[in-house]
């Protein structure tokens, strides 16, 4: 009887104190994120989450889960590498079409902090501000928290019908054509651009989207990878085991801040058939690689330094 | 969604092998009989069935097949209380004014056992296709499911008809369901002179006694911490119009149906003013196996998946071919579980 009584007074406890308490500081917490974002990004920041807000309205509400008021939390977070941590430099963005378009990027820095930088440079800085989308793994689905988290800021599974469908709805798609390969490069590989995925030309040719180019230039100093282990890679199931001596410093997880270089070229058009034989894909997509190599060759002749 | 002029669709092979032959149009004799013939419709009973039967008998002979009576039902219906797997079935398609069968006379009753299930559904409707066959029933309209797809972390967030059917790896019911779907594909191939039409609704919320109505009923919602899909609802009586709508002449092959455009399962059950309890997944999992195993709820733990992925379809062929439109919106589709009054 007397732990009957102890339980239902912890019932208790909990419903009328821990509860509203909880309540309060998550909604304090939201206040004082809304406030910073205020201060840090100003007013524009606010207005663009309103036109970001008013078009998925018109659109009837976006059919893959996007929610302007979660992605507008991301958004502050990505704000906050993107002005203040990496202090981007953007060139080019008057290129940006309006409507659909496929934006390349050449994929760096062991963490995928260049597509959040990318993400931050469409809202913030472009105009009209826009949610970048991007394809996620189909395993990321099976976990908890993190599916639910990359549909409500946009972020979709990676099958070629939601690419598709995505830009016949006018959205922005972000790819990583290296994707893996490029990202894990070792240090002493930087700014070389590995071997380009074909899917998206034929998604360019099939849906008669734009492409635009984009030479990210910083960000393969953030973290330094001195080589990737194959076997212990092979040994964790897992596709690449950089070595980042960095990882293994405490407190030196972050990134360094390095300064971030976009380049956004002008976009390119291409035509044909998109069901060819690779080898014709190829050529064209060789020529995207070639204008984003030539791009990054200019970021990296016209900066200054690492960190300014 | 409108695509843009010069941006062709792509002729992926699916594409191609798609079950639609909407170019020959069926002999003026064949229209006729199934514009006015009579129709055999399966599982008049069921609430969905008596939407139907009131939709359609006015206009047309309607012919009831389901073994359970039908106390209040209209002067003009013919109710023929037989089980479908009796040969006395047989008698119901002879005659040369038979226009239609529409098979709605799925089984699902957690109460009886996987064999019953698998004659009656199996079984049963291949029989009634041989009979179709045999008299040369020139219409046949079987309403499927969007789950035969099947919720999965890998799927498009819109599936199209060519899509596999790959929700059969579950459990038996759903296999049950599949090839269901499956032998009415192959109908249509063997048959070119039975028009044949498979109707894929996603889920459908109404007075109906399904899994998501059920679901939706619930005092207090269950849902999977950290999961919230995008879901897709449509209304018992959009679905009675999408039936009507395929038993028009000149149109056969595979339907995905769907109603007002998806939300997110947290949304919904916020429309509807259902609390909802979080449960994480594999305690959610071990407890709906061991209630299920007890008869305890009508919820196998294989469907938690249709709370976990998405499973939602295109319907753009039925907009175009059938002309289908759902006509109620997402507030009337929730709200339709919690309305009592029957037909």
């Amino acid at each position: 009887m007397r732990e009957r009584s102890a339980l239902i007074r912890l019932v208790d406890v909990a419903a009328t104190d821990v509860l509203p308490f909880a309540q309060r500081t998550v909604a304090r917490a939201l206040r004082r994120a809304d406030e910073l974002s205020l201060e840090l990004l100003g007013p524009d920041f606010d207005d663009r989450t309103r036109r970001l807000r008013e078009r998925y309205l018109a659109l009837g509400g976006d059919p893959f889960g996007l929610d302007a008021d979660t992605a507008k939390y991301a958004l502050v977070a990505a704000a906050f590498f993107h002005r203040f941590y990496f202090r981007t430099e953007v060139h080019g963005l008057e290129h940006l079409p309006e409507g659909r378009v496929l934006l390349i990027a050449n994929h760096s820095g062991q963490v995928p902090l260049d597509g959040l930088v990318i993400g931050a440079t469409l809202f913030l800085d472009a105009e009209p501000p826009r949610v970048i989308r991007a394809m996620v793994e189909k395993w990321t689905q099976t976990l908890p928290f993190v599916s639910t988290f990359f549909s409500r800021v946009g972020q979709v599974v990676g099958v070629p019908e939601n690419a598709r469908r995505l830009l016949e709805m006018g959205e922005p798609l972000l790819v990583f054509p290296e994707g893996t390969r490029g990202i894990s490069k070792p240090f002493s590989q930087r700014y070389q651009l590995t071997e380009f995925g074909l899917g998206f030309m034929r998604l360019a040719i099939e849906t008669n989207t734009p492409i635009v180019p984009i030479a990210v230039v910083g960000a393969e100093e953030q973290y330094v990878n001195l080589g990737n282990l194959r076997w212990a890679a092979r040994a964790l199931g897992m596709p690449v085991f950089p070595v980042v001596p960095q990882f293994f410093v405490p407190g030196m997880q972050l990134p360094l801040p390095v300064k971030y270089r976009l380049w956004f070229g002008e976009p390119m058009r291409f035509t044909g058939d998109p069901d060819d034989e690779d080898a014709a894909i190829e050529e064209k997509v060789f020529v995207v690689q070639q204008t984003i190599q030539r791009m990054i060759d200019r970021g990296l002749r016209e900066r200054k330094g690492l960190f300014r | 969604m409108t695509i843009p002029p010069g941006a062709e669709r792509r002729r992926t092979p699916a594409r191609r092998r798609e079950l639609r032959r909407s170019d020959d149009q069926p002999s003026p004799e064949a229209a006729r009989r199934i514009a006015e013939g009579a129709v055999v419709l399966t599982g008049c009973v069921g609430r969905l069935g008596r939407r139907v039967v009131r939709a359609l008998h006015r206009e047309r002979r309607v012919i009831g097949l389901d073994r359970r009576p039908f106390p209040d039902r209209p002067k003009d219906l013919e109710h023929h209380e037989i089980d479908l797997r009796r040969k006395k079935a047989r008698d119901l398609f002879r005659g040369p004014d038979i226009g239609a069968l529409v098979h709605l006379g799925v089984m699902h009753d957690p109460t009886r056992s996987a064999e019953e299930h698998h004659t009656w559904n199996v079984v049963g409707f291949q029989k009634l296709l041989d009979y179709v066959g045999e008299f040369d029933i020139p219409k046949v309209v079987l309403l499927s499911s969007a789950n035969v797809y099947g919720p999965r972390p890998d799927n498009p967030q819109f599936l199209s008809e060519e899509a596999p059917l790959l929700g059969a790896g579950a459990f038996s019911e759903m296999r049950d369901l599949v090839s269901l779907d499956m032998l009415a594909q192959s109908f249509f191939w063997k048959h070119p002179g039975t028009e044949t039409v498979i109707l894929r609704p996603a889920h459908i919320l109404g007075t109906v006694r399904n899994a998501p109505s059920n679901y939706l009923r619930l005092q207090v919602a269950p849902r999977l911490l950290g999961f919230d899909p995008m879901v897709q609802a449509v209304h018992q009586d959009d679905v009675v119009q999408a039936i009507l709508r395929a038993l028009q002449p000149g149109v056969s092959g595979v339907f995905n149906v769907a109603g007002p455009p998806p939300v997110a399962l947290s949304e919904a059950l916020r429309l509807l003013g259902r609390p909802t309890l979080p449960v994480p997944h594999t305690l959610a999992k071990a407890t709906l196996d061991r209630l299920w195993r007890l008869g305890m709820t009508s919820f196998p733990a294989p469907e938690l998946d249709f709370v976990r992925y998405v499973c939602m379809v295109d319907d753009s062929r039925a907009r175009e071919v059938l002309g289908y439109r759902p006509r109620h919106d997402l507030e009337q589709t929730l709200a339709a579980v919690d309305e009592e009054r029957w037909p």
